[in-house]
């Protein structure tokens, strides 16, 4: 599709959609007559900007179903965030819509190279996340042979993996690092005793340095895909062949980066946060969700020659931006450093304290044969290069502390990164 | 000379200050049948450097490994002075006059035959086995360990 069939298909879809919403969801309804929004006001895509943002909060306002725009009859899945405080976001899904979801995760993962002829270990979670089932049955759509795994024991799951050949592996970027380092604590040769190709892997932001450490140790192509409950699940985005941004699905949802603090749009190929409202959904149609996510897109020809836009991976959340010392960092910057380190391993923590007034930032990284030096001179030079390192890309202190192999809690799901004492 | 010959192999394992590590640490070799000869413990505000002299020094470092110890092995130099008093101070005058570069190092005393034993890791060890054993000071081999 050219540029301009994409944005033609998008505007009729949105316009399309503000009067279903109108029709069929109060919230929206109360919202649209408050600032004057018609459908047939709407005459081109900039017009979405009149639209006002939707957030968590709207979510948890009408928590559990109260954003759905069907009733509880049309209504064939429900599935809810992973929430840490507060009610969970709730979302609910129709026949169609969740024909729409295995479609376009479909799409995505043949977009990663698989194929009818792939055994696809799925290592996400089942349950009220989306992960679990929305690859699930997008990859039954394309055909493969689906293992249904789910998380946790993962002795048990890189036996499976080797018994049954599997060839795609789905979970976290985290957990797959675990099963790699686990499958070469039991002996097992990644390269001769498993098959795996392809890994499909989302539902938390990775670094590229984290991708070529999981590609070296699981034999095989990492790729990363984007999605959220919210708007769909899985499938609003994943990387092609190029690994150089993932596609975005821009028959099925309308993205925009804005400046997360005035709520403008930034200037195309500037980071910010992502902004996305899905066109096609029939339970929950909602409009411009804030995704809480940085990132930037890139709308130029990619080498596989598909024509939508590209998303950069994630760099943060602009709720997990830590603010330190009055400086903005990511974990994802931090990472970064760490890995472009020679010989440091995947795990690491950062530790915030107070210290007086003042912020004090740890970083644990577990020790190995490659960062431990008999003589303290040598030691004490490796640790100040990973502090000034940190100190130039971050511009402040971090100090790095080395620890025992296996002290840092491995996570069977979303890896915690973050642990923050401090009390304000 | 035979300079490989005075070369005593060391492990150096890395060990968190945490409750229990270093008792596991000594555990692992227990249950491999590796008795300790030396010892020292160097702590750093983080962490601590456990070092040893044993008499199966292979047999300890796989151990160790097997337990998921972070473990290098190094080589340093065991060299024996008269136990009574200036017999270190005696030494180390040689050692100052050679102008050799000393990392770090360690001792033990070993009652049966009166002797006391200086541990050191040099920067140069193939220098120092030459100019100190050029100098008539009293070089142990490994054998030593094997056999006290």
């Amino acid at each position: 599709m050219t540029r301009d069939d994409i944005e033609k298909l998008q505007l009729e879809l949105l316009v399309r959609n503000i009067d279903y919403a109108y029709e069929n969801i109060p919230f929206y309804r109360d919202r649209f007559d408050e600032k004057g929004i018609k459908a047939k006001d709407i005459k081109s895509l900039k017009d979405l900007q009149n639209i006002p943002f939707t957030t968590k909060d709207d979510f948890r306002n009408n928590y559990p179903f109260g954003l759905f725009a069907t009733d509880m009859k049309k209504i064939v899945r429900i599935h809810a965030s992973s929430g840490t405080t507060g009610k969970p976001t709730v979302v609910g899904y129709t026949k169609k819509d969740l024909e729409t979801w295995s479609n376009l995760v479909a799409r995505i993962a043949v977009a990663a190279g698989v194929t009818d002829n792939d055994i696809v270990h799925i290592a996400f979670g089942y349950g009220l996340f989306t992960g679990g089932f929305g690859l699930h049955y997008g990859l039954e759509k394309v055909g493969a042979s689906v293992v249904p795994a789910s998380s946790g024991n993962t002795k048990r799951q890189i036996m499976l993996m080797q018994d049954y050949g599997a060839t795609v592996l789905v979970c976290t970027p985290s957990y797959a690092l675990h099963i790699g380092e686990t499958a070469q604590k039991l002996g097992i040769d990644v390269h001769k005793d498993l098959k795996l190709k392809i890994g499909l892997l989302g539902a938390e932001p990775w670094s590229n340095q984290m991708r070529k450490k999981i590609e070296e140790r699981l034999g095989l192509k990492a790729y990363d895909n984007y999605g959220l409950s919210e708007v769909m699940g899985p499938g609003v985005a994943g990387e092609c062949e190029a690994q150089d941004g993932m596609h975005i699905a821009e028959d099925n949802f309308i993205v925009e980066i804005i400046n997360p603090e005035t709520g403008i749009p930034v200037e195309d190929g500037e980071y910010g946060e992502l902004v996305v409202t899905p066109l096609t959904k029939e339970a929950l149609p909602i409009f411009r969700y804030r995704t809480r996510d940085i990132t930037r897109i890139k709308k130029d020809r990619c080498l596989c020659g598909r024509t939508f836009a590209r998303m950069d991976k994630p760099i943060g959340r602009t709720d997990d931006m830590l603010i330190i010392r009055g400086v903005n960092v990511f974990p994802s910057q931090i990472e970064e450093v760490l890995f472009s380190i020679e010989g440091i391993s995947p795990h690491y923590q950062i530790i915030l304290e107070r210290d007086g007034a003042l912020d004090k930032a740890t970083i644990l990284v577990e020790a190995n044969a490659n960062l431990f030096f008999d003589e303290m001179k040598k030691q004490r030079q490796f640790m100040d290069r990973i502090n000034a390192e940190l100190k130039s890309a971050l511009g402040i202190e971090i100090t790095a502390k080395l620890v025992e192999p296996y002290s840092i809690e491995r996570s069977e799901g979303k890896a915690k990164r973050i642990i923050d004492k401090r009390k304000f | 000379m035979d300079i490989e010959k005075y070369k005593i192999p060391q492990i150096s394992v890395f060990i968190e200050n945490k409750k229990g590590r270093f008792y596991n640490t000594t555990n692992a070799m227990r249950e491999a049948g590796v008795n300790i000869r030396a010892m020292s413990l160097a702590d750093t505000m983080d962490f601590g450097i456990l070092r040893f002299v044993v008499d199966k020094p292979k047999e300890a470092y796989d151990a160790l490994i097997e337990s998921d110890f972070i473990v290098k092995k190094n080589d340093i130099m065991a060299i024996a002075i008269d136990d009574e008093c200036g017999g270190l101070s005696k030494l180390l005058k040689v050692v100052s006059d050679l102008d050799l570069n000393v990392e770090y190092m360690y001792t033990f005393v070993n009652s049966l035959d009166k002797r006391a034993v200086m541990l050191f890791k040099f920067e140069d060890i193939d220098s120092a086995i030459q100019k100190l054993s050029d100098s008539n000071i009293n070089l142990l081999d490994q054998e030593y360990f094997n056999r006290i």
